[in-house]
């Protein structure tokens, strides 16, 4: 075990029982485990946004590394400009062009991206922010009419489909496979379901209790959804329990244990300091 | 038949449609007729709504006790003059309910306005932060309070799941809002949120269509706009023509759902049954 791996261990503790801190009430230790958390994470993910998707997937097929010499005015015009932005960041535009599996052509469709995301950027000149608003009424736009298809799909026709279920050659009744009763739940449950949702007509007399069955069903599921994701949670929760148990061994040199108790007695004179301000 | 525009133009594209299809109809995929019919009454029937409660024709919408408590909410924040925290979940504009949700934070931004309340937004992708700050600064403008507008009312936490709960988190428990609206999409944040939020005692109501979620938001939060409700949301609380007879469009599309539902399984029974060889499974299967 070398010094960086028990270091590590150490820092994965205290930030751990930082978080877990909470549940005695908001304190320094979660305040700096929150910031750690918030500013590592924010910078994590600029840094893995451009080096996975703009470096090798925007400016890789903007200036992939050219088969042969680049011959022809707007070519070299082209790699020109690939290279004064080599001379300004040679790690993110090396020399004679970026190869990520993208061909040996540039793909000038990527442009529009581009200047996209510039636009995106100028927002923070005020003069010219109202530039932003085309980035984003690409993003909103193209994701409407991409999805509408998939959407009506998966969950219209798709839906459908599994509601028209089967009476033929099936059990009365089964527990765990498909059966007439379990059947007509599912049709009962999905078209009550559905007509909760209808918003054009007051929730009353028969079609009132149709829907009241309606959000009975809804209940139900939720109920189900609910225990199955505390089960998640719980399983989470041990994992990190897991984690502290091994970083209590002697290997880390009881991490676990020596920063709970830091923690413990800190947190007791800092609250004893804060009631002295108070009765003060 | 009121609107004589509409299904004029209705008989245009059917004669156009039935002069290419006894032409031969080339490049038209049989397989995916269902997809092509499903796209036709969609569009026509929401279309023919809208268009309907453009004309003035009334429409009814059923009151959402959770919308109704989003005006509550606010206004008991002005009376504990205490901020208005917003939160419009953590995914990007490419999903209709981060659209929605900042489609509700308009509105949300011109009651906070209207109070001079404060309001707070932390947002976890860029888009999301341009986009809601843009949605604000229009409803302050438009309540003529652009004075009470500055842009860190919408501002940036991470794009990390956990660690913008834990931010978002330590933001409540500082600020203590007396209204924590959580509007868009979730994921395993949301209790996390939710349960901070019942612990400083504020007046909660989330509005989500992730399934998944729903339970969290049903147990910690006074109110909780589920799945269709929060899309009709921005059609409530603006009551523009266009918005609400989407909303009237959509329930016509539920009642039309319903209908195939029953009609797909009977003829899905009689087809097992072997006394019709048409199979309805296959017909709502697109290829």
């Amino acid at each position: 075990m070398n010094g960086s791996e028990i270091f590590g261990a150490w820092v994965a503790v205290f930030l751990t029982l930082g978080i877990f801190s909470y549940l005695y009430k908001d304190n320094p230790f979660y305040k700096i485990a929150e910031h750690v958390f918030v500013g590592v994470s924010a910078g994590y993910w600029m840094s893995m946004f451009f080096w996975t998707q703009i470096q090798p997937n925007l400016f890789g097929r903007l200036w992939p590394v050219p088969e042969g010499a680049i011959s022809g005015f707007f070519m070299r015009t082209w790699y020109g400009i690939y290279n004064f932005f080599g001379v300004l960041l040679p790690s993110v535009f090396p020399d004679g062009g970026i190869d990520k599996g993208h061909g040996t052509h540039p793909h000038f469709i990527y442009i529009i991206p581009f200047i996209l995301g510039v636009m995106m950027l100028l927002s923070v000149v005020s003069k010219w922010s109202w530039f932003a608003r085309l980035g984003i009424a690409y993003t909103v736009g193209m994701a409407a009419g991409l999805r509408a298809y998939a959407f009506l799909n998966s969950n219209v026709l798709v839906q459908l489909k599994g509601s028209a279920v089967s009476f033929v050659g099936l059990d009365w009744f089964s527990l765990t496979d498909a059966s007439i009763i379990n059947n007509v739940i599912i049709l009962i449950g999905t078209i009550t379901g559905l007509l909760y949702f209808y918003f054009s007509k007051e929730h009353k007399g028969t079609f009132g209790k149709v829907t009241r069955v309606g959000i009975y069903f809804l209940m139900i599921s939720f109920g189900a959804s609910f225990g199955f994701a505390v089960m998640g949670r719980i399983s989470l929760l041990i994992g990190r329990f897991t984690d502290l148990i091994t970083y209590g061994s002697s290997t880390y040199n009881y991490a676990s244990l020596w920063v709970l108790l830091l923690m413990i007695g800190l947190l007791a004179v800092w609250t004893f300091k804060g009631d002295k301000k108070v009765a003060s | 038949m009121k609107d004589k525009q509409f299904w004029s133009v209705a008989g245009i594209i059917f004669v156009l449609f039935m002069i290419y299809w006894v032409a031969g109809h080339p490049y038209f995929v049989s397989e995916r007729s269902v997809m092509f019919w499903s796209i036709l009454i969609v569009g026509g029937v929401l279309i023919y709504s809208t268009r309907m409660a453009k004309r003035g024709e009334k429409i009814f919408l059923r009151t959402i006790p959770g919308l109704k408590a989003v005006e509550e909410a606010v206004g008991r924040s002005t009376e504990m003059g205490k901020p208005v925290l917003y939160v419009p979940g953590i995914m990007d504009m490419d999903q209709v309910e981060t659209v929605a949700g900042v489609v509700v934070l308009g509105h949300v931004a011109k009651m906070t306005a209207r109070y001079e309340t404060s309001l707070n937004v932390p947002v976890s992708r860029a888009i999301v932060m341009k986009a809601a700050r843009e949605s604000c600064r229009e409803s302050y403008l438009l309540e003529g309070r652009p004075d009470l507008f500055h842009n860190d009312m919408v501002h940036y936490l991470t794009d990390d799941q956990f660690a913008y709960a834990a931010g978002v988190n330590g933001i409540m428990l500082r600020e203590e809002p007396a209204a924590c609206l959580y509007m868009g999409k979730f994921y395993a944040e949301s209790l996390l949120l939710a349960e901070t939020g019942n612990s400083i005692g504020a007046i909660q109501i989330a509005g989500t269509a992730s399934p998944s979620q729903i339970p969290f938001f049903v147990t910690a939060c006074d109110y909780t706009l589920i799945g269709e409700e929060f899309f009709a949301a921005s059609a409530y609380l603006s009551q523009e023509p266009e918005l609400i007879g989407g909303v009237k469009g959509q329930d016509t599309l539920k009642i039309m759902a319903v209908a195939v539902m029953l009609l797909a399984t009977l003829f899905n029974f009689f087809h097992d049954l072997n006394m019709i060889s048409w199979d309805v499974l296959g017909f709502l299967t697109v290829q």
